[in-house]
């Protein structure tokens, strides 16, 4: 075969695009194939494909969907983990004359693949998974408010994460930082692959996450329960709300940005070249006035995670309920004010870097008075010290720290110190771990009954725990200190051996954090063998005060067989306080909307042509662009998207539905 | 209904309702999802919008606004698409009614004049292209091609929209689900000619004046 034609069928793709040459991929890779082959042939022997299909994939229900984006989030976690692994090693061990195992080439692009994932692939489908799942119940919602769109987002999201996963074995990822950094982005210095599968992946997974967003807030705008006003939300659903509502203001910049970054290296214009006019900079700002808010769109819900918590195992009201919803909506207008202070050392000049300086600091306000609201909240109740309220104690302990040492960042001199340290690398680690990670754990812990009819194991619950906390400290104390004595980041090399015993340290951390997402797993496994002892037959297994304790766990696909009437903000607590009896009777028709594969398809088909612009077969590109068209306006000719569930197969559920205990108490 | 039970005193405490209304994914709140989708997508717009202010001088040495904006031919375009507004505009009380056959006539004529806009445009820039003024040039001509195109791209799948309306009205008449795309429509529409006022005052007149 002649060249050009291998060119046109293979764009840049050749046989020196797969690492065969680097034994680390090559034995990744059989370590995969592997366990690929052998969850593909348990499922195929098990005939699961039918079942998958038809109850999970295809499925538009929130809650499994909720549940798969956090399948996603723990598998991507398992990856991002490798590579932060990868990195505390390397630096542990590559002083003086020792290279470590890792070239430079390697470990760029292992810091940028672990950024990349753990923000975009681990926290944000964790967020957006445990928003899907709790929202709506908490709301007394049947479902969200575009259950097509909530599965085509997910979908997006899967092929987004496919992608990057991809560039590990098939050419190679960017080696350009998490958010990619113009000029260095650009063609001309980045010229391979990397880039391009960077662009593609966050792209895809970007209109998913942004579609996401749209349908939560259509959500709780207009499908509330009769009677729950704003002010009788709770707060979880307060801050999914703000954190969604931000999300909508700042995706499209990220957006924006990329497509221009895609236009520089595909049709040669000049956005943030060096030349012919380019402005690079504002590459910066444009990531930024996404990347910023995007911190809050992750903390935010953690911290309405945490009040639920500490309301429920304190047994009390939330203390200053109103206080809390301002302070949401305080940081949610706050977060778009901030974001030059990422690149204070531009030369803005000292107007502009002491608004964007005092701006962060006034962010620690709101996020202070939340903290003394959940110890207020605390304040002589009636604590329950069982593994959510663990995470939280731990997160307030943790979480201030970071705070401070943030508030420190945020004065101008102090940051052309300390910018591009890794005292900052530990300052972001330390509030991303201690506010957000820490949080989407407690509420794992707190919400797995709800959505499987059992508790984890608490024993593997606990390792998970002390693993994750103690090894946090001890992996990014000695961060923080080498980074205040001038280390910079993203360095795979030291010449001053001085620092390696903080270095060795560090990865002993990164140990014992491993054992504590081992536990995590663990607890899984272990609460499934044991799922007889710890049976949640309830529905209200910790004594819950807001509406999705009120249903069955897991609850039935309609979630409530009668949309509930909402009196109270603790609006469970309430009914419990009230003497509420579940009717047994009465039972009308449930109007449900029906499965449909659309969103596997379209993302299926954003995957390739992602995957055909990322090597340049364009013919691979223009079938799929056409057959993502063809396949969207086909979808809306589809009218029949809905069915009802029938009277007497509700009735049946419901009397299949263990007795609620304890009512009327 | 719900006022009465909210007080607690009363003995009989309304916990559920008995009727539910069959049609909780009403056309409510996709009216609002769209909304909030072209509020995102403005954001969108914004953002290409600044980064045409940040560059819009960065010449590198090639043409300038004056040399290249051939005014009438815009103005022109403009006329097309804030007519293909008021002709959108036409149908709205035929969909209200209930009346096919007009909303279909108002929907073409509509569509007409987009795809004679989309056509001027495509016309500008093939010229502007030979001329050695491409997107490839300069910063500011990067800017103005993506600005201009990414508006054009838009209109292009309003286009599209309505090709599967024109259809679709054939197939079902104007029921429930069908009168809420054209809302959904008509939303769009309007909010792509909003746009297109922005870039023939910021990018065309403000260019060819400075």
């Amino acid at each position: 075969m002649s060249d050009t034609l291998l060119k046109t069928i293979f764009g840049r793709l050749g046989w020196e695009s797969f690492p065969v040459h680097e034994p680390i991929l090559l034995g990744t890779f059989f370590v995969v194939v592997l366990l690929g082959l052998a969850v593909v042939g348990a499922t195929t022997y098990f005939r699961l494909w039918r079942y998958l299909w038809k109850e999970w994939f295809t499925s538009v229900d929130h809650k499994k969907i909720g549940i798969m984006y956090i399948i996603l989030a723990i598998i991507m976690l398992l990856r991002g983990f490798a590579d932060a692994l990868m990195m505390r090693a390397q630096q542990a061990i590559a002083f003086g004359a020792n290279e470590g195992y890792l070239n430079a080439h390697h470990y760029d692009q292992i810091f940028t693949a672990h950024g990349t994932i753990m923000i975009f692939f681990v926290a944000i489908p964790l967020v957006v998974g445990i928003v899907n799942f709790v929202m709506p119940l908490q709301i007394g919602a049947r479902d969200v408010a575009f259950p097509f769109l909530n599965n085509l987002s997910f979908w997006l999201t899967v092929a987004g994460a496919i992608l990057t996963m991809v560039s590990l074995f098939v050419g190679e990822f960017a080696r350009t930082g998490w958010l990619s950094y113009a000029p260095l982005a650009g063609i001309a210095y980045s010229p391979d692959t990397g880039v391009d599968y960077y662009l593609w992946s966050l792209q895809i997974a970007g209109v998913g996450t942004t579609l996401s967003a749209i349908n939560m807030v259509a959500t709780v705008i207009k499908m509330r329960a009769p009677g729950m006003t704003m002010m009788k939300l709770p707060v979880f659903t307060w801050t999914a709300l703000c954190s969604n509502v931000l999300a909508i203001a700042i995706f499209p910049a990220l957006t924006a940005a990329f497509f221009l970054l895609m236009l520089d290296r595909y049709v040669g214009t000049n956005f943030f070249t060096n030349d012919l006019g380019g402005a690079p900079m504002m590459y910066w700002n444009m990531v930024w006035i996404w990347g910023h808010p995007e911190v809050y769109v992750l903390v935010l819900p953690a911290f309405g995670i945490y009040s639920e918590i500490t309301s429920t195992f304190s047994g009390k009201r939330l203390f200053g309920y109103s206080s809390m919803v301002y302070a949401t909506v305080v940081i949610t207008i706050l977060a778009y004010l901030v974001w030059l202070h990422h690149f204070f050392t531009m030369g803005a000049g000292p107007g502009v870097n002491s608004f964007f300086g005092i701006a962060t600091m006034v962010i620690s306000i709101p996020t202070g008075a939340k903290i003394f609201n959940w110890l207020f909240t605390m304040y002589r109740g009636n604590i329950r010290f069982e593994l959510p309220m663990m995470w939280v104690v731990a997160f307030m302990l943790t979480f201030v720290v970071g705070g401070m040492t943030g508030v420190l960042l945020a004065i101008p001199p102090a940051d052309f110190v300390l910018h591009n340290s890794l005292f900052l690398v530990a300052h972001f680690h330390n509030t991303i771990i201690g506010g957000v990670v820490f949080g989407l754990f407690a509420a794992m812990v707190y919400w797995f009954p709800k959505a499987f009819g059992f508790k984890l194991d608490p024993f593997w619950g606990k390792v998970a725990f002390w693993g994750w906390v103690v090894g946090y400290w001890i992996a990014w104390t000695p961060i923080y200190v080498v980074g205040l004595m001038g280390t910079v980041r993203r360095v795979h090399h030291f010449d001053d051996p001085s620092f390696q015993p903080y270095f060795v340290i560090a990865a002993f951390g990164a140990v014992i954090i491993l054992v504590g997402i081992l536990g995590f797993v663990m607890s899984i496994v272990m609460g499934f063998v044991r799922r007889e002892q710890l049976r949640d037959v309830t529905g209200d297994p910790w004594d819950g005060r807001t509406l999705e304790w009120s249903t069955s766990s897991p609850p039935p696909p309609y979630n409530f067989a009668f949309t509930p009437v909402v009196h109270d903000l603790d609006a469970w607590y309430d009914m419990k306080a009230r003497g509420y009896e579940r009717p047994m009777s009465g039972f009308r028709p449930i109007h449900m909307p029906k499965n449909t594969g659309a969103g596997v398809i379209l993302a299926g088909l954003s995957l390739t042509l992602g995957f055909g612009m990322v090597w340049y077969m364009w013919w691979l590109a223009a079938l799929s662009f056409v057959g993502l068209l063809v396949v969207a306006v086909g979808h809306t000719f589809n009218l029949h998207r809905d069915y009802f569930i029938p009277a007497d197969k509700v009735a049946a559920t419901e009397g299949a539905r263990p007795r609620l205990l304890g009512m009327g108490a | 209904m719900t006022d009465r039970a909210l007080d607690p005193r009363e003995a009989a405490i309304t916990w559920h309702h008995a009727e539910e209304d069959a049609h909780d994914h009403g056309g409510s709140a996709t009216v609002l999802g769209f909304w909030i989708y072209l509020m995102s997508d403005a954001l969108i717009f914004a953002s290409l919008f600044a980064m045409y202010g940040v560059v819009s001088t960065a010449y590198a040495g090639g043409p300038v606004p004056r040399e290249i904006f051939d005014l009438p031919l815009v103005a022109l375009n403009t006329a097309l698409l804030l007519a293909s507004s008021i002709t959108f505009g036409q149908a709205i009380p035929h969909i209200e009614e209930g009346r096919v056959g007009p909303t279909r006539f108002w929907l073409a004529v509509t569509g007409l004049l987009g795809a004679a806009f989309v056509g001027v445009e495509l016309y500008e820039f093939s010229h502007l292209i030979a001329e050695g003024a491409g997107p490839q040039r300069s910063a500011f001509l990067s800017a103005f091609f993506t600005l201009v195109a990414t508006h054009g791209a838009h209109v292009t799948v309003g286009l599209i929209w309505i090709a599967t309306m024109l259809v679709q009205l054939g197939q079902h008449g104007l029921t429930g689900e069908m009168k809420r795309r054209l809302v959904c429509l008509s939303m769009f529409w309007h909010f792509l000619d909003i746009i297109w006022i922005g870039v023939f005052t910021f990018v065309y007149l403000y260019g060819v004046i400075r």
